[in-house]
């Protein structure tokens, strides 16, 4: 069976603790995930996502504290919210179903929502099938 | 005595503007023709293929190619050209990332073919004649072969190795004659330099960065199409899409100075992996909205983000193109 690569940027202060919760409550999840610890989702560029498509994944999630007040930067999530909101159409545009890449509000004490979030996007990556780019193959 | 540098031009999928712009140096490109032999330049100059075959290897001192990589023609000249070549130089935006011609990778080969040969309205082809992946001509008795339509644009340096890049759609005088000083002097920068240009952003030489403020927020995006800007004051403290600050400088801010916001023909600065991704991320920060369903609304009126943000730029991206779907 396809098991789809998940890369996860989680911000330091909400998700990347309920992804800890998760561990140390010993709640399982499927293990498609690589998570990469960031201090805020302000902090991640729409050019780390195009680059986790461009290395391999087949899907990508940036999770981040829930809006509006909950951002230990006051507002590094309604930047993240901006950003992927106008990336989401470049994405569209560039042929990338919009089951490869999430944007969610997770927080420090949300371990279920977590585990709900990764074990329904690993379906869902799973059921298209791996991310491969038409371009960039050899020409014929 | 020493030798004269010798130099070549030679255009790919361009739209010809960067020839013109060398022919823009004005009365200076005497002084050019003073100090180099001219080679090869199809376009302005009688020369054919064999005669540049007959040369020896690296005896062209430098071959300035613009435009992108679309035909298997473009492939055999370029190739034969850095054979040839002590230095080759990608001229323009097209031939450095694409440029305009790129954003065909929008569309694979089959939609282009289909568009460009069967359904614009002006098309008449009642027989449903599309070039083939191999295409050969009879004409009195001699075979001509077609050159063969690419699968996906690419840029100068996909397919041959490439030393600098004059960036620019097109380089503006000022800048390829900076570019000619630069590899004429001898004192050549490293590899891979971009020529001619400034190392900051298009703000920093731009005439209306003192009405910028140090944080830039907007409430609303405006249209060029159906807003006349204030003279004088930053475009995009007006509500328009000007991407400046995520632009290399060197042109003189020449669109500004026309009331044009920058649409980033000199590329990225070089710590940008991937323009596009840039200028999203550039332009989503500054909408000072909170709620989400005002920051939907008013980044709807970004008509065609992926059109604007990749203008010059869609091949050399992380994702080159249009990586799966059927046609949009």
């Amino acid at each position: 069976m396809f098991e789809p690569k998940i890369v996860v940027f989680a911000c330091n202060w909400c998700t990347y603790a309920a992804v800890d919760l998760a561990g140390t409550s010993r709640i399982s999840y499927p293990p498609n995930v690589r998570v990469i610890r960031v201090m805020c989702s302000g902090r991640v560029d729409p050019q780390f996502v195009l680059e986790a498509f461009k290395n391999g994944a087949d899907g990508v999630i940036v999770a981040g504290c829930h809006p509006p007040v909950d951002c230990h930067y006051t507002n590094g999530n309604i930047k993240a919210l901006r950003r992927f909101t106008l990336f989401r159409r470049l994405l569209n545009d560039l042929g990338i179903e919009q089951e490869r890449f999430r944007l969610e509000w997770i927080s420090a004490s949300e371990a279920d929502k977590w585990v709900k979030v990764v074990s329904e996007m690993v379906e869902d990556v799973r059921k298209l099938g791996p991310f491969k780019p038409k371009l960039g193959v050899k020409e014929v | 005595m020493s030798e004269r540098v010798k130099v070549a031009f030679y255009w790919c999928a361009s739209c010809g503007g960067c020839e013109e712009a060398v022919v823009d140096l004005a009365e200076k490109i005497l002084d050019v023709i003073n100090l180099v032999d001219i080679v090869f330049w199809p376009v302005a100059m009688d020369f054919k293929l064999e005669d540049v075959e007959r040369m020896p290897d690296n005896s062209i001192t430098v071959s300035f190619i613009n435009g992108g990589i679309r035909l298997s023609e473009h492939e055999k000249v370029v190739k034969l050209l850095r054979q040839k070549s002590k230095l080759v130089v990608a001229f323009g935006a097209c031939s450095s990332w694409g440029g305009i011609p790129g954003l065909a990778n929008l569309y694979t080969r089959e939609e282009i073919l289909e568009r460009a040969y069967l359904t614009t309205p002006t098309t008449h082809n009642p027989d449903k004649i599309i070039p083939g992946s191999k295409t050969e001509v009879e004409i009195d008795n001699t075979k001509i072969e077609v050159p063969v339509f690419l699968a996906s644009l690419k840029p100068l340096d996909e397919v041959i190795d490439v030393d600098y890049y004059i960036p620019g759609c097109p380089p503006t005088p000022n800048v390829t004659w900076k570019a000619l000083e630069t590899l004429l002097s001898g004192n050549l920068p490293s590899k891979g330099s971009v020529l001619g240009a400034s190392d900051r952003s298009l703000c920093d030489e731009c005439p209306l960065n003192k009405t910028k403020p140090e944080n830039v927020l907007i409430k609303e995006f405006k249209r060029i199409v159906n807003f006349n800007p204030e003279p004088n004051k930053c475009l995009l403290v007006q509500g328009l899409p000007c991407l400046g600050p995520v632009t290399r400088g060197g042109c003189g801010a020449l669109c500004v100075n026309a009331n044009m916001p920058c649409t980033g023909c000199f590329g990225p600065l070089s710590d940008v992996r991937d323009y596009g991704g840039k200028a999203i991320s550039y332009l989503a920060s500054i909408l000072d909205l909170d709620n989400e369903e005002d920051i939907k609304r008013e980044l709807s009126k970004i008509i065609d983000a992926t059109g604007l943000v990749y203008k010059y730029y869609l091949p050399k991206s992380a994702l080159k193109g249009k990586v799966g779907g059927s046609k949009s």
